[in-house]
């Protein structure tokens, strides 16, 4: 059998492979966005010969790239703060109160987590239009806030209901309204599953094209991911100079991946089960 | 999952038992606090999901501009099926499921591997997964430049004497959605790594150790006996990658090829973008996001009975 003679390989072997595959065009990004576009020319994958950092100067100081990132921060912030509290409200009803349609709200969420935003995306534009949020970074907020909702339900949910319902009971004789029990007892212990919810909508904002393309069209208000699409028409010749634009805007998700590792296994496999 | 609601309100008495069934006993009036808690999330989910929903449906039926539209019955349609850079935008979709089983096989035997202890296994799966949280956008760059014809892979190629594999590959018909594919598959790997190997750590340990002691050898132990165990890991994985490479792509298209050369790389999702804000005809972007919703919404109950099943309850996080 195929695994059986596999098993006899060195396993290093297969997974420094795809090491090597994974890593290979990021590496290949960083080299070239720190070579000169001639010696790119005609030194596309080898070391660079020498260093330079003109590219990333040209990229900060003459392209708009920061002020793209900074609006990729304020929406990024703006729709996780407001679509946490919200789906972190809704999940605290679903867990400890009863109501009319609490199951169709909870497979609701569920279902809407895998709607893909493109065939929404359509009406929402003319919503915009007619709310007169095109090309304001409201717009984008808005939607992306909406969109990260049911996911933040869905995950705070699972997590919400392991906290015991004494605990919570306890807090309701002695006095405390919902609003108090949820910040003041649910919210401290639920502390992972929130940080969790946040770090993985917050990759999803940053990363997002589609919505960010249709709505910011004025290059001013784009986003980063939105704006750096604009680069590769412009610069065609000057790969070293995109692929520098790249590198930043990967940096900081890197970074952030790097520190919260653990936060990210556990966003990302919720509730798969064996 | 009924029998988890507890009432905890304010509005309960104090003297009210603590179990909520039992405030049936009290009769006290009906807590108003848990439909103010949904309300936002209520408001957000029909203005983000249910209102576009119907409009999309039902502007499908029309055309014309976004703001003076006909009705034109199913002639969008009509002209959608008989359309080559739809048909083409279709059959690319398809042609990109077919990364799923590549996907999943290659993630599986990571998973199986790095399960066995491998020393450094979490260096390993740290660096696999990396690719899976990266911008699209970013990693799309990079690619572009990598796969262009006198890029990085094909110097690469070239300097090893493999002079006739190096292809145009974001340039030709015949390849380019293929290099949209495998990009695809390298940002998407580790994800399946990640959830195959987190369901494999949770297996019980006894069954693996009785199975050594009865001398199973090691492929039979990781087929018979660990991945029939992750199953459901295993489903949850295929249609999550599913609905992805039907309706997910967009960023690939966008910043690798534009749909190109000509449309030969085009995808619905990109044909929606292109109808509906590059050339003016929103009714066949509202129709053909009707066919992807349809195709979506069939992924979605699958992945709805998924999420629904005991064994996926029961472990929560």
């Amino acid at each position: 059998m195929k695994t059986s003679a596999l098993a006899s390989i060195p396993r290093h072997f297969l997974l420094g492979v795809l090491t090597v595959i994974a890593l290979a065009p990021l590496i290949f990004m960083v080299l070239t966005s720190v070579k000169s576009p001639d010696e790119y020319s005609v030194n596309p994958a080898g070391l660079p010969k020498a260093i330079t950092f003109e590219n990333y100067t040209h990229a900060l100081v003459d392209l708009p790239t920061l002020r793209w990132a900074m609006n990729s921060l304020i929406v990024t912030i703006v729709a996780v703060v407001i679509s946490t509290v919200v789906g972190a409200m809704a999940a605290y009803a679903i867990s400890f109160g009863s109501f009319r349609g609490r199951t169709t709200l909870l497979s609701g969420s569920i279902a809407a987590i895998m709607v893909p935003p493109v065939v929404l995306v359509v009406p929402m534009f003319v919503t915009m239009v007619n709310l007169k949020l095109i090309n304001t970074l409201g717009s984008v907020i808005i939607f992306y806030s909406c969109l990260l909702v049911p996911f933040c339900i869905f995950f705070l949910y699972n997590f919400f209901r392991t906290v015991p319902a004494e605990l919570v009971e306890a807090a309701v004789v002695d006095g405390a309204g919902p609003i108090r029990t949820l910040f003041s007892v649910v919210v401290p212990l639920a502390k992972p599953a929130l940080v969790t919810v946040a770090v993985v909508n917050a990759i999803w904002a940053w990363n997002e094209l589609l919505i960010a393309l249709v709505f910011l069209q004025d290059e001013k208000s784009r986003t980063l991911m939105a704006g750096m699409t604009l680069l590769q028409g412009r610069y065609v010749t000057n790969q070293p100079l995109v692929l520098a634009v790249a590198t930043l805007s990967i940096l900081p998700v890197a970074l952030f991946y790097l520190l919260s590792q653990r936060a990210f296994v556990r966003g990302l496999t919720a509730g798969i089960g064996k | 999952m009924s029998d988890h609601v507890v009432t905890p309100s304010a509005v309960v008495p104090s003297g009210a038992t603590a179990d909520g069934r039992g405030l049936a006993t009290h009769k006290p009036r009906r807590a108003v606090w848990p439909y103010l808690f949904v309300l936002p999330a209520v408001v957000a989910i029909g203005f983000g999901f249910i209102f576009p929903l119907i409009s999309v449906v039902r502007n499908s039926f029309y055309s014309g501009t976004f703001y003076k539209l006909t009705f034109v019955g199913f002639d969008n349609y009509k002209f959608m099926f008989q359309d080559d850079v739809f048909l083409t935008s279709l059959k690319n979709n398809l042609k990109l499921l077919l990364t799923v089983p590549i996907m999943t096989v290659v993630a599986l035997l990571v998973a199986v591997v790095l399960n066995d202890g491998i020393r450094g296994w979490k260096a390993y799966r740290s660096s696999i997964f990396l690719p899976y949280i990266l911008p699209a956008v970013g990693i799309g760059l990079a690619f572009s430049v990598f796969l262009q014809y006198n890029g990085g892979l094909n110097a690469i190629l070239r300097a090893v004497g493999l002079n006739s594999l190096a292809v145009d590959w974001l340039g030709s018909p015949t390849w380019a959605i293929w290099s949209v594919g495998a990009v695809v598959v390298w940002q998407q790997l580790g994800f399946g790594v990640v959830v195959f190997l987190a369901a494999l750590l949770s297996l019980p340990p006894e069954v693996t150790e009785a199975a050594r002691i009865d001398g199973v050898s090691w492929s039979q132990l990781q087929t018979r006996i660990h991945i029939p165990q992750i199953r459901t890991a295993i489903e949850f994985f295929v249609v999550t990658e599913a609905i992805t490479v039907l309706s997910w792509v967009f960023t690939y298209v966008y910043v690798l090829t534009l749909g190109g050369p000509g449309n030969a790389s085009s995808v619905m999702e990109f044909y929606i973008w292109k109808n509906g804000f590059a050339q003016g005809s929103v009714g066949l972007a509202n129709s053909a996001a009707v066919i992807v919703l349809l195709l979506a919404s069939v992924l979605i109950f699958a992945y709805l009975r998924l999420r629904s099943r005991p064994e996926t309850q029961a472990r929560g996080l």
